[in-house]
């Protein structure tokens, strides 16, 4: 897929210089940190910080064991609670999460607790000797979990803890979603996503069966005959397009699909380089592919978007990210031409003004011109529909194009459960999808054993 | 500016600071430095008798806070390790060069007369200002029949006393160990022998912490352990009530005190003295800071007399002593409620658990609909325990607010729920 930019030249750094500029962005606390911003926690009650962790972390507990020095014991109390808490502590946007709730985040407090650097320094100092948790008596149920994603991982872990066997049908060859093909290559740095899917499975009764393909070699209704109950865990496997002449072009290309390849890369110096890129979105996605773009060397980075600042849906702290590696963010413009040289290629991009009218996002009618070795889009991923497509499965009650669900992540369809990015539940983000697939499990759980009572 | 000048028990000082005996009093060298460093005071690191003690490695352990700031500091130490000569001509040398501060030698023997009969009057030749009596050391020593265990029988006390003011005409201070059950026992024979003033407190038996790895206390010495004596800020509240039993005690009233134990500030000596000391000593404070410290307690004590309107320590010492009483004095009607400041507060529920948990149930936790917290006294309910207060992260956004009950003052000996109550 990365053919539409080989035209584009190399990286002129090599590959150590280059892995360099994709080491933590946020780097981890020394002992000696840990220990002081441990210190600063005020160990609340009903703390507002928990309220705010969408996996219900008890963050004042595990500060506590920090700072008591039973760094094991708050890994425990992490994972007990979101099996991914080391990606999590990676990758959550703490600031609109936990940290922002957390009662010292105000001018007269000074700042936060660090609670997402603390949660990584408990998690990578555990040092477990044997998984920290032990299967309960087999149940000889068995489910089957689509997706071997966040929310995918979370619920057959759960579900194997209870004692339950999973076997988990995944598409791509390596286990772990987005967490292996999709997070910003300096948030989730060299193997840490495939040692954690390893620690996950380290529970035991999870078989993960790769190039499995729900919509394609599986079918909802075999999966339904097969196991006691499914989950689905498919995210979100579509970007959404712009609906514009020569959208295909060469240079043309879903920031996903490049960041992907970036991740999976065994040599940074050999991935096209657009000198002069121009990204389309204003998410994190957006942000994360301006950011690595300049970091593998570019020049020239736009991230264009159609409406102001304000509206943008990457947070203050991504937008600051961009703005130190001098990505420039362009507001108030929106795609209007695809602008290609003599061999059909992108040379660049024309753009139409946009302001607000009445509520209403309009063009004014002026345009500007853009030049680009390459165009990145980055606006929103979409539901794959081709997953859902045989009879069984198109019978799920959708909202929108997403599944829909109830508060136990409940499908339409008796014993179906969904979670994560691929439902109308909650926030796209890895720790919802964690969230989702452990509570899918619990229902799941409470279900087969309530089927067993009253067998 | 405030005078901080005094005159204790005879001894006059530049100020009320001085350095306890101990390491930072060790030799000349250092209290020339402390003297540098602005100390109106010394008291000589204890002197004994030849052949002069031998100390162990390690010989302190310490109680560590939350952000590993130094509670309190445990030793094993003795008393000098060098020889009485040394010392003598050093102390000597150091009063000739330094004769505006207070210089005390302490001093420890065997409790027997021949022995003090000896010391004393080398250590009057020195030109020393005074003697203190070291009874207080509560390891090693005791077991030599010196220190603690002297001072844990108030005829000892007394006894040695009268030994020192017959064999020597400088005043004497009895320094008190506070590891007896009445402080005020070893404060009245001190009197009784004649005593100048009483110093208090040396140090508290103590064990601060084991390694548990290796199961031994700490200090390690080799693989064994030794209970220490224990000092730092951490022995304040101990020894102010010390000093606040002596000073109130009729026994012994206008017995000059010397305050001791945990004074790191020119606030904690302000306590100190406000309730009945005329001097203060400080070790710990200097050992973890180093001499400097002495230059802002001095600049913080005289700007909060100036600011209160007193010109010399005598303006305020004591004041506090007509205030503190037994129990059954306390008024019964007396009454205050907490207040929480809802602009300060930061939410952070410690108040509601606290009370909800182990007190009155006198906080609500009222959620509010963006998910936050709003706590609010229940009036009602609230015994004016000061608990919330005290666990509460934000400074003086609880306050403890005192009721008009419309009650007379009624004291525990005259509530009728007093089954023992005095007739009226
Ligand atoms: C570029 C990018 C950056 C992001 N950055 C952040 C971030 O910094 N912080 C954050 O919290 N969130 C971030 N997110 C969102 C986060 O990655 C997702 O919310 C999270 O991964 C959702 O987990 P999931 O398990 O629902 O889906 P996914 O992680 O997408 O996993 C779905 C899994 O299902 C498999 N699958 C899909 N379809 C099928 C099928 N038909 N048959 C079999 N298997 C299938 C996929 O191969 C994949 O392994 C980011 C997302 C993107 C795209
Ligand atoms: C290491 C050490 C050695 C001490 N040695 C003596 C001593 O020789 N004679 C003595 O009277 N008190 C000795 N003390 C006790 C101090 O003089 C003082 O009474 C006690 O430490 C309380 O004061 P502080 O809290 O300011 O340290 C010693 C204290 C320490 C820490
Ligand atoms: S809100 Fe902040 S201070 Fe309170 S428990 Fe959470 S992290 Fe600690
Ligand atoms: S003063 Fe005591 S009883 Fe009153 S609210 Fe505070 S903790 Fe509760
Ligand atoms: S302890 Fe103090 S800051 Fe915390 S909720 Fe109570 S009043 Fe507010």
């Amino acid at each position: 897929m990365i053919e539409s930019l080989n035209h584009l030249p190399r990286p002129s750094s090599d590959n150590a210089t280059l892995a360099d500029h994709f080491s933590d962005l946020a780097p981890p606390l020394t002992a000696r940190q840990a220990a002081v911003e441990a210190s600063r926690c005020l160990y609340c009650y009903d703390a507002p910080c928990v309220n705010a962790c969408p996996s219900d972390i008890d963050i004042p507990s595990f500060i506590r064991n920090i700072h008591q020095e039973n760094v094991q014991g708050a890994a425990e109390k992490i994972l007990s609670a979101n099996i991914l808490g080391g990606s999590c502590a990676r990758v959550c946007p703490t600031e609109i999460l936990c940290q922002q709730a957390c009662v010292r985040n105000n001018h007269q407090e000074c700042a936060p607790v660090l609670i997402g650097l603390l949660q990584r320094y408990a998690v990578d100092h555990a040092e477990f000797d044997a998984h920290p948790f032990q299967r309960a008596a087999s149940s000889g149920k068995r489910i089957a979990v689509v997706g071997a994603g966040p929310a995918g991982l979370s619920c057959a872990h759960r579900l194997a803890w209870h004692g339950h066997d999973v076997v988990i049908f995944e598409a791509r060859p390596k286990a772990g979603g987005l967490n292996e093909y999709g997070i910003a290559k300096y948030k989730v740095v060299d193997d840490f996503a495939q040692r954690e899917v390893d620690f996950v499975l380290q529970i035991g009764g999870i078989e993960v069966r790769h190039g499995q393909v729900l919509g394609e070699n599986l079918s909802l209704g075999e999966l339904q005959q097969q196991f006691d109950a499914v989950f689905l865990g498919l995210g979100l496997n579509a970007s959404r397009q712009l609906g514009l002449a020569n959208e295909y072009a060469p240079g043309v290309l879903a920031a996903t699909d490049y960041i992907c390849e970036l991740r999976q890369a065994e040599d940074l110096n050999r991935l096209p380089l657009a000198n002069r890129s121009i990204v389309l979105g204003a998410g994190n996605t957006a942000i994360d592919m301006a950011v690595q773009m300049a970091r593998l060397g570019a020049q020239d980075v736009n991230l264009v978007y159609r409406r102001g600042i304000e509206d943008m849906g990457a947070t203050e702290h991504e937008q600051h990210i961009a703005k130190e590696h001098q990505v420039r963010l362009l507001t108030w413009a929106q795609p209007e031409q695809v602008l290609l040289d003599d061999q059909g290629r992108v040379r660049g991009m024309r753009f139409a003004r946009t302001q607000m009218i009445d509520g209403r996002l309009q063009t004014t009618g002026e345009t500007f011109e853009l030049a680009a070795d390459a165009i990145f889009k980055a606006i929103g991923q979409t539901f794959d529909e081709q997953a859902l497509s045989d009879h069984n499965a198109q019978t799920l009650a959708r909202e929108g194009d997403r599944i829909r669900v109830d508060e136990h992540m409940r499908t339409s369809l008796p014993g179906v459960y969904a979670g994560g990015d691929c439902t109308h539940l909650g926030q796209d983000l890895t720790v919802q999808a964690v969230q989702h697939g452990k509570l899918a499990a619990e229902a799941i759980h409470a279900q087969l054993m309530l089927n067993v009572e009253a067998a | 500016m405030a005078d901080l000048s005094i005159e204790f028990a005879g001894i006059k000082a530049p100020n009320p600071f001085w350095l306890a005996s101990a390491p930072p009093t060790d030799k000349a060298y250092n209290v020339v430095r402390a003297f540098e460093a602005g100390w109106g005071g010394v008291v000589w690191k204890t002197l004994g008798e030849d052949p002069a003690a031998v100390n162990v490695s390690s010989r302190y352990s310490a109680h560590y806070g939350v952000n590993r700031e130094v509670m309190g500091i445990n030793n094993i130490e003795l008393i000098t390790d060098r020889s009485l000569e040394i010392n003598l001509r050093e102390i000597t040398q150091v009063k000739k060069d330094w004769p505006d501060r207070a210089l005390i030698v302490s001093l420890m023997v065997p409790c027997v007369e021949e022995s003090w009969k000896a010391i004393l009057p080398l250590v009057e030749a020195t030109g020393a200002d005074g003697i203190e009596l070291n009874f207080g050391c509560p390891h090693g020593m005791p077991e030599r029949g010196m220190g603690a265990a002297v001072g844990q029988v108030p005829e000892y006390v007394e006894q040695v006393t009268r030994w020192c003011k017959t064999y020597c005409s400088l005043p004497v201070i009895v320094k008190l160990t506070p590891n007896i059950t009445d402080i005020r026992q070893s404060a009245r024979a001190a009197h009784r022998g004649g005593a100048d003033a009483v110093s208090l407190i040396n140090t508290i038996n103590s064990i601060t912490s084991v390694d548990l790895d290796r199961m031994i206390a700490l200090p390690i010495v080799g693989d064994m352990s030794t209970h220490g004596g224990y000092c730092g800020s951490a022995v304040k509240p101990i020894a102010l009530n010390m000093v606040a039993e002596i000073a109130r005690d009729p026994a012994t009233r206008g017995l000059p005190i010397c305050g001791i134990g945990g004074i790191g500030s020119w606030r904690d000596a302000a306590e100190f003295i406000a309730l009945g000391s005329g001097a203060v000593q400080v070790c710990t404070a200097a050992m973890l800071h180093g001499f400097r410290i002495v230059e802002d307690m001095k600049d913080g004590l005289s700007r909060w007399m100036d600011s209160q309107g007193y010109r010399s320590i005598a303006d305020f010492s004591g004041r506090a002593v007509s205030h503190t009483t037994d129990w059954k004095y306390l008024d019964i009607n007396y009454q205050v409620i907490a207040r929480i400041d809802q602009d300060a507060c930061i939410g952070c529920g410690r108040c509601h658990i606290a009370c909800e948990d182990t007190s009155h149930q006198a906080i609500a936790n009222l959620r509010q609909a963006d998910g936050s917290h709003r706590y609010e006294v229940i009036d009602a309910e609230c015994v004016g325990c000061n608990l919330c207060q005290i666990t509460c992260p934000v400074q003086d956004c609880i306050e403890m607010v005192p009721q008009d009950t419309g009650k007379p003052f009624l004291d525990w000996l005259h509530d009728p729920r007093n089954p023992y109550r005095e007739a009226s």
